[in-house]
């Protein structure tokens, strides 16, 4: 499903500094891996690149058969929108649309179905994360945790075929947490998505189906 | 592919979410488009005013005889095949008479000429305006009236009194404004004139004509053509002035020439008598030209400054967009639409009080002595000035919303996401 070959990353700024060396992962459809390491040592930057936002490496991403580094910028955000679905450390909603139009919009741009038939599957998402309730209420008026959680239902939108997170439980209280956990690795089971988590949260990190640990810029 | 509905829906809510912003943005718009109707309006229609009163009551050729020295002197005729140079000092012109040789089948000649629409003949005679023991200097215009009308606008110029008196009474007399001010005539009194071979005559004062221009008006008065030729005491054919009208003012310049060429007598055309009028229109309309575009150029810097606020503001939205799938094209055509959207309604609404403000101007009083027949503030209603306002408010809210529209197409978003 997902494949590095050989990525390396060097920031110029402010000083020559290689922040990933060689890392070749690879993730299987239906896996749930969770990514570990101190703070740092380049996870964030890993996840950007596997994401296709970052496009300034060296090596060779493959997502779901194709090869990234031979894609225009324009093919690659229709990847991030039919492919892939991005899970912040923050929540990361649009603050003056409403719950359900910050779910809606990636399908819009897609497309796919009528505005009707969005609205319907908006919905179905927000009721499965438990916040359909919210729905109407403009995103910069609920709670971080509900945040976080229509930031996950806006990323199953598009069906994607793997869900990245970075340190999606990071800003929740245990409880919170524990609902996340149990949402994502539900979906994983359910509907067959692959899911790459990265996390400081060791419990989370143990019922994944696999830890990958960094340190320094490699793949321990 | 972009898709336009979306593109808008979400340009809407992010202008709905900076209401205050959106507004004075527009009302900058509104201000630029608004002034550019209302100064060109103004001073085209100012310019329109002015160029009627010239191109209306200015004959577009004028023809009497030359008081020029003669061109070549008879010393160079005889001398001619010798090489010797020839100075005659202080040349003056020949004596000559004042009216025009064979006036009547040149006027007639004139008439049939194709490119001529009318031809006026006048008569002019110096008088002396008796006021009690004071004798004025005045000059006396004797006129067809009703071919002045027609051609010239002639009435315009009639402040009170009826202009046709003059075709049913010979001995009426349009006096000019001034000398009645200043003898206190008014009309249906009468006045008496002196000719300069000592006749007096009795006028009846039927109207009071006035051109604005007081050295004019002090002067000079209308009466009938053979009223004129009875007081020179000379006949039917003694005209001194030929006034043209053509049908196009641009055919005015070559058939001077060619009138100069045939007969000897000197034909001023409109172009050669009003050149620095043609240069007061021009700088008139150089001086709105340029206020206007100053005005709608801040407007456009007031939308360009405005939106990029709104994307510095916007930069976590631009981001997570673009995380999600939208492409650097769709983020820019979000921000254009938003420029365009403020251009629009800043632009219609400039239109609004464009034309609003015009109405008013239009219906203020504007009583001059040198405009007579003005009553209000001239303004011109083409549309083609409301439609280059819509048109420039459009282009330039496009091109400020295009300059950061395009910033916000290039923003990295791992940059913003990482930063918080
Ligand atoms: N834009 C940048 N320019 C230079 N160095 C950066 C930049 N972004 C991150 N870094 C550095 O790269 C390293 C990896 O960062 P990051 O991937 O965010 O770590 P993690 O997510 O594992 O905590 C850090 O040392 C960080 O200081
Ligand atoms: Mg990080």
């Amino acid at each position: 499903m997902l494949e590095t070959r050989h990525i390396d990353k060097y920031f110029l700024e402010p000083v020559k500094f290689h922040v990933l060396k060689d890392i070749n992962i690879e993730l299987q459809k239906g896996e749930f891996v969770s990514i570990m390491g101190k703070s740092g040592c380049g996870k964030s930057t890993l996840l950007y690149i596997l994401s296709t936002m970052d496009t300034a490496y060296e090596g060779e991403l493959w997502i779901d058969g194709d090869k990234m580094s031979d894609l225009t910028q324009n093919e690659l955000a229709r990847i991030r929108n039919e492919k892939i679905g991005f899970v912040f450390q923050f929540h990361y909603l649009l603050p003056e649309f409403t719950v359900l139009k910050n779910v809606m919009l990636p399908a819009l741009k897609l497309g796919r179905e009528d505005v009707e038939g969005i609205r319907a599957r908006a919905m179905e998402k927000l009721e499965i994360l438990g916040v359909s309730d919210q729905a109407n209420k403009k995103a910069y008026r609920i709670s971080g945790g509900q945040k976080q959680r229509v930031s996950i239902a806006r990323a199953l939108i598009n069906d994607p075929k793997i869900i990245m997170g970075d340190e999606p439980t990071g800003n929740l209280d245990s409880k919170n947490s524990e609902n996340v956990f149990n949402i994502l690795k539900t979906l994983c089971d359910s509907m067959g998505m692959s899911l790459l988590v990265v996390t400081h949260d060791i419990d989370f990190a143990e019922r994944t189906d696999r830890i990958i640990e960094m340190g320094d810029g490699t793949i321990l | 592919m972009i898709r336009f509905p979306l593109v808008f829906d979400i340009s809407r809510t992010h202008l709905l979410s900076k209401i205050k912003q959106t507004t004075v943005a527009s009302l900058g718009v509104t201000f630029g488009i608004g002034t550019y109707i209302i100064l060109m309006g103004f001073m085209t229609g100012l310019n329109g005013l002015l160029d009627g009163l010239i191109l209306n009551r200015t004959p577009h050729i004028q023809v009497f005889n030359k008081t020029t020295p003669s061109e070549i002197q008879p010393v160079e005729r005889f001398n001619k095949a010798t090489t010797d140079l020839h100075y005659v000092h202080s040349v003056k012109p020949k004596a000559r008479l004042e009216r025009i040789h064979n006036a009547l089948p040149l006027l007639s000649e004139l008439r049939r000429h194709q490119q001529v629409k009318g031809a006026t003949p006048q008569t002019t005679a110096k008088v002396f305006y008796l006021a009690g023991a004071n004798k004025l200097n005045g000059v006396l215009n004797g006129i067809q009236v009703r071919e002045e009308i027609r051609l010239f606008n002639f009435k315009d110029y009639i402040t009170e009194g009826d202009v046709l008196s003059l075709v049913r009474r010979k001995n009426s007399i349009l006096l000019g404004a001034g000398i009645a001010k200043n003898l206190s005539l008014s009309v249906g009194d009468r006045i008496q004139v002196m000719s300069t071979n000592g006749t007096t005559f009795s006028l009846l004062v039927s109207g009071i004509f006035q051109s604005g221009l007081a050295e004019v008006d002090d002067v000079q008065s209308y009466i009938s053509l053979p009223m004129a030729q009875q007081i020179l005491g000379a006949g039917r054919n003694h005209i001194t002035r030929l006034h043209v009208k053509l049908f196009e003012m641009a055919d005015a310049v070559p058939l001077a020439r060619t009138i100069e060429t045939l007969y000897d007598l000197r034909a001023l055309d409109i172009k050669t008598a009003n050149a620095q009028f043609d240069t007061g229109s021009d700088i008139r309309n150089l001086i709105s030209y340029a206020v206007s575009i100053t005005l709608l150029l801040v407007a456009g810097f007031g939308i360009y400054n405005i939106l990029n606020m709104f994307i510095y503001e916007k930069m976590n939205d631009i981001a997570i967009l673009k995380a999600t799938g939208f492409t650097g094209t769709d983020v820019k055509w979000i921000f254009i639409t938003q420029a365009m959207v403020i251009g629009l309604l800043g632009g219609t609404m400039g239109l609004i009080m464009g034309y609003g403000v015009s109405i008013f101007i239009d219906n203020l009083p504007f009583i001059t002595e040198a405009l007579p027949t003005i009553k209000t503030y001239p303004i011109n209603y083409d549309p083609l000035v409301y439609i280059s306002g819509v048109a420039f408010a459009l282009t330039s809210t496009f091109l400020a919303g295009y300059l950061p529209a395009r910033k916000a197409q290039q923003i990295d978003p791992v940059e913003i996401i990482r930063g918080q």
